[in-house]
């Protein structure tokens, strides 16, 4: 009993933390939200979404985040299944590696990449010297999702990387042994094995991914509006709080779907994998 | 004698700088039990991997039913793996376990549903096929894993320490489980342990393996009766290995005391390794003002079938069930005897040995001989 004591002791600043500086300020976006400027409570804010240039913003930040996290399994999956397969002492040096970016300051990778997609940039410096046509890619969607995978790649590498390196060998040798080839043993075996890893990797690219502002700043230029640009302009340039929580809480509904339709994947991968 | 189903021909294997194989031949004949057994490291591991294709040798060739199958992927050999911890599949049911190779190669539903049906009665776990692995026991998972082995029909199935993870009386359940399954299927098994229980029980041939060299092929009997080195006596059951010098043909100088025995042709004068069996020591109870510090009793006075021909004393006494277990320290050397009758401890004793019961073995000329090749 005075263990469970200590414990619960332990807790209170992780339970004050929360409330402080999750709970408040995840009841005041909804009082926010649900609020007009006298404070009314209203559904104008939360149905301000369709307004064609918000829709259109959160449709293109569903297709460009949803490109990315695609991008990003396909590269990171061959790769983590390299990474785990690599059986010696530079292993961990390796995934070191190619998680050192993330030491870097977020805005400063993503500044880079205005450096080398620009219009006379690195890219196409190099391409000119060659006498190939340059490449017009800076402020396109392109160079957003260019940025979304730069920046969120590690955060799909890391989880694939931990369940693959933790299937047995033997679970591996055993489908082997029972007639399947590589790829009949990755795809019934691995694949499914994995589906935790895929979850977490999706959850931690697909969400950064569909809220993010920065990235399509600097990268769209302002062309090109994401919901997040647009629930930033109406805290920033237009100060209408009441606005910007009201579009924050159809961004969440949106995140909840993502997460509740991830799950029922993982489910069936659970369940039929064969 | 049935023929050879798979010739292991001069396999040699190392990892890194660990010669684990070292010239190995081996042949394995069609439809029998055999047993790779021998302490952790001793490469019998590795020999079942290189069988089951999960490792290529460095040198030497593995023939199957007459063919080349060295560098052959594991997935083309008609062969099965029942492997150490399991290794089932967490995330599909039994049935979906057992039918993962016959879906592999396409059978029919109603064929894979058939043989779903025959795995799971075979190995009594008929309810269990909508189950998930991890809801099972350590004993029922090992038995699904055989029964995913053998629906394909396989012509050898490799098992590794399949019983290591089970506790003693499951362990033994499973061995007659084994030994039923081998009958009922008529194929080969090649099975790997470190436990000489294990393999005496179950096995036609026993192959006694250390540090990467065969040290003796035989039926049990013979593995248990005539061990080939002090290594083999050692590590089956326990024995009384005792240095001791061959007078000659037929007759040893056990701790200063010659006893009759059957070998011969190991010279004369030569020093050799006695090796008796703890049960085949016989006691003598001898009165208690017997002088047991005299050494022996000479070979021509008919007085060792009262006295024993070596004297000592009972110094330790344990109950072992069957037997008791008595340590009886006599000229000098703490001899391990297993008796029905009771000696206690301090009881003067004779100790007499059967002629056929002493196994006299060439020492070894070095240390590291224990790991030397047999000669074929």
């Amino acid at each position: 009993m005075k263990n469970n004591k200590f414990v619960k002791f332990l807790s209170v600043p992780y339970v004050l933390w929360a409330i402080a500086f999750i709970i408040i300020p995840l009841l005041m976006v909804f009082y926010y939200g649900l609020t007009d400027i006298n404070g009314k409570f209203t559904f104008s804010n939360v149905m301000a979404i369709t307004d064609p240039v918000h829709l259109k913003s959160l449709y293109i930040a569903l297709i460009l985040a949803l490109i990315s996290t695609v991008i990003c399994i396909l590269l990171a999956y061959p790769l983590a299944l390299i990474l785990a397969s690599i059986k010696n002492k530079n292993e961990h040096l390796i995934v070191f590696i190619f998680i050192l970016p993330m030491w870097m300051n977020f805005l400063l990778r993503t500044l880079a990449w205005q450096t080398l997609l620009e219009n006379d940039g690195i890219i196409n410096n190099v391409l000119s010297f060659f006498h190939l046509p340059t490449l017009h890619i800076i402020n396109t969607p392109a160079a957003i999702v260019f940025g979304m995978i730069y920046n969120f790649l590690p955060f799909m590498i890391l989880p694939l990387y931990n369940v693959i390196s933790k299937i047995d060998q033997n679970v591996l040798n055993a489908a082997r042994d029972l007639g399947a080839n590589y790829f009949q043993a990755l795809l019934k075996i691995t694949l499914p094995l994995s589906v935790p890893g895929i979850i977490s990797g999706i959850t931690m690219v697909f969400v950064p991914s569909l809220t993010t502002f920065v990235v399509s700043e600097m990268l769209g230029g302002s062309k090109i509006l994401l919901i997040g640009n647009v629930i930033e302009q109406e805290f920033t340039q237009n100060s209408n709080w009441n606005l910007g929580s009201g579009l924050s809480i159809v961004l969440m509904v949106f995140i909840v779907i993502s997460m509740v339709i991830t799950s029922i994947f993982d489910k069936e991968g659970e369940g039929n994998a064969i | 004698m049935s023929k050879h189903l798979i010739d292991l021909q001069n396999i040699s294997k190392s990892f890194g700088s660990n010669l684990v194989l070292d010239e190995m031949n081996l042949y394995i004949r069609e439809n029998e039990f055999l047993t790779l057994l021998g302490p952790s490291g001793c490469g019998k591991t590795t020999t079942l991997r290189i069988i089951g294709g999960f490792e290529t040798p460095d040198i030497g060739k593995v023939i199957f039913d007459g063919e080349d199958i060295t560098k052959l992927a594991p997935n083309k050999r008609q062969l099965n793996t029942v492997f150490q911890q399991y290794a089932l599949f967490t995330h599909m049911t039994i049935a979906e376990n057992i039918a993962f190779g016959l879906k592999i190669k396409k059978k029919s539903k109603s064929y894979i549903d058939d043989k779903i049906k025959y795995a799971l009665k075979l190995v009594n776990l008929e309810d269990y096929g909508s189950r998930y692995p991890d809801s099972l026991s350590g004993g029922q998972k090992q038995r699904i894993a055989i029964a995913r082995a053998i629906v394909n029909e396989p012509k050898v199935l490799l098992l590794d320490e399949p019983l290591g993870a089970l506790d003693l009386k499951l362990r033994q359940d499973m061995q007659y489980e084994l030994i039923r399954l081998k009958k009922e299927l008529g194929i080969t098994f090649v099975y790997v342990t470190h436990d000489q229980e294990e393999a005496l029980t179950m096995s036609d041939t026993i192959v006694v393996m250390n540090q990467g060299y065969i040290q003796q092929i035989g039926t049990p009997e013979m593995i248990y009766n005539e061990p080939e080195n002090a290594f083999v006596a050692d590590f089956i059951g326990d024995s009384n290995i005792i240095s001791s010098t061959m007078i000659r043909d037929e007759l040893v100088e056990i701790l200063g005391v010659k006893f009759p025995c059957v070998d011969k042709d190991f010279g004369e004068n030569k020093p050799v390794d006695a090796v008796i069996r703890p049960e085949d020591v016989e006691l003598i109870t001898l009165p208690d003002d017997f002088d047991v510090t005299s050494s022996g009793t000479s070979l021509d006075s008919d007085s060792w079938k009262e006295t024993g021909r070596i004297q000592g004393v009972v110094t330790h006494l344990i109950f072992k069930g069957v037997h008791y277990e008595m340590e009886v320290m006599a000229n000098g050397y703490e001899w391990l005897v297993h008796s029905t009758s009771l000696f206690p401890v301090g009881q003067k004793v004779g100790i007499n040995i059967d002629p056929f019961n002493i196994q006299i073995m060439n020492k070894p000329e070095s240390e590291d001989e224990e790991a030397a090749p047999i000669e074929e």
